[in-house]
């Protein structure tokens, strides 16, 4: 039996990634972040801001994610997000722009408690992005 | 009869006619193929996200406290109706097919005495239905600048829609829009989202034991609100792709009805005028004989 099982993300205008040989997947769930093996129990869970890491192999990439839905089933792992990028594909620049919006966002009033934790939370990601 | 002088020049404006539409099916044809891909693309999100909607609300137990999106907030009384059209003309019968549809629907709500509410999005929509539901349309938004159905689009309606029903503006809510089948043929379609009608999809197994992180009804209340904007977002999609549709067709039958009209006009044109080449032979040739 092989270690390896199907992911597929999928963001509203097209499927974004699918791979069949993955070996492990870090995601970075709602209350904290969860390793996914092949032959996890079937979960649902939601994603906060953070960091995608899909190993294949030996190979590892890293997605930025702000937000979604992950649902793991018979060995198939689907992640549902509106905003997606290829940690190779965003430059400082964008970075940079995201926190200066979330820190904005950040500075209104009316926003509740768990929308402060959740842009709180981007911030830091996005700030821990920049230095690398 | 006209003179042959008119008939040049109605054969020669028939012409530039079927120039311009041959040429809008042309672009028709290529964004078709843009906007079909992109409906086939979108569809694996709005079907994943109607799985696990499905899952997650056949595995609450507890219906009664189940997010009011889903559960619907109980009454039966205002009726909120989205109507999604184009922004252009000239596309065949696609904008009237879904207010066709609409209307229908229109009248049920409004001869069971409930109050009706519309949103259209899309000029087109508006343009027909203020005649008469004008005191209705609480809203009109059209997306002229987007060259293509976005997300961010959609989620701005689904904002909308969302905020509207948290101040219990509506109970019930549909969209009307056209399922893109094939070139020929697009399904005027009434999806009702607002309550979530599940029942439709089943067949998915229901009976795995998800793990939820956080608690179930968490999760829902955070993925109903995206399911509208998903929701929307495909049919805008569907919609796209029924537009280029619907104006390729029409577009082919009008630059075939102007050839048959070219056609028919060349032929009255040839015969008008052999017949005063002839009236000018038997002038001449009476008038010889008379000499």
């Amino acid at each position: 039996m092989s270690e390896h099982f199907n992911i597929e993300i999928v963001n509203p205008e097209k499927s974004f990634l699918s791979k069949e040989n993955v070996s492990e997947v870090v995601i970075p769930a709602f209350e904290g972040e969860i390793g996914i093996l092949k032959d996890h129990i079937p979960i649902i869970s939601f994603l906060k801001p953070g960091i995608i890491k899909v190993f294949t192999g030996t190979e590892e990439e890293n997605y930025y994610v702000e937000d979604g839905i992950v649902e793991f089933k018979d060995n198939s792992l689907s992640i549902l997000t509106s905003s997606i990028f290829n940690l190779k594909d965003i430059d400082n620049n964008h970075i940079n722009n995201s926190i200066l919006e979330a820190e904005k966002e950040l500075s209104k009033d009316e926003i509740d408690d768990q929308k402060r934790f959740l842009l709180n939370h981007k911030v830091e990601v996005l700030k821990s992005l920049s230095i690398n | 009869m006209p003179s042959l002088d008119d008939l040049k020049k109605r054969i020669s404006s028939v012409k530039s006619t079927q120039k311009i539409t041959k040429a809008m099916k042309m672009v028709a044809a290529s964004k078709l193929r843009r906007a079909q891909e992109n409906a086939e693309k979108g569809r694996p999100y709005s079907d994943k996200m109607n799985n696990i909607i499905l899952n997650l609300s056949n595995s609450i137990t507890d219906k009664e406290n189940s997010p009011k999106l889903l559960a619907g907030s109980g009454e039966d009384k205002v009726h909120l109706c989205i109507v999604m059209t184009s922004d252009r003309g000239l596309c065949g019968g696609f904008n009237t097919n879904i207010i066709k549809k609409a209307k229908t629907y229109f009248q049920k709500i409004l001869d069971a005495g409930k109050t009706l509410k519309i949103i259209t999005v899309g000029s087109k929509g508006y343009d027909q239905l203020k005649r008469i539901y004008k005191e209705n349309i609480i809203e009109k938004i059209s997306f002229k600048e987007s060259k293509y159905a976005n997300y961010f689009d959609a989620d701005k309606v689904g904002k909308i829609i969302i905020d509207k029903f948290e101040k219990k503006e509506f109970d019930v809510c549909a969209i009307f829009y056209n399922q893109f089948k094939n070139v020929i043929t697009q399904i005027p379609q009434e999806q009702q989202i607002i309550p979530l009608k599940t029942s439709e999809s089943e067949g998915s197994s229901s009976e795995d034991n998800y793990e939820f992180e956080p608690e179930e009804d968490e999760i829902l209340s955070n993925l109903l609100p995206k399911n509208i904007s998903t929701q929307i977002f495909k049919a805008m999609l569907e919609n796209s792709a029924s537009e280029q549709g619907s104006r390729m067709s029409a577009m082919d039958n009008a630059t075939r009805n102007a050839g048959e009209m070219v056609d028919k006009l060349t032929i009255q044109y040839n015969r008008s005028r052999q017949a005063a080449i002839t009236k000018e032979l038997i002038e001449i040739i009476s008038g010889a004989e008379s000499l």
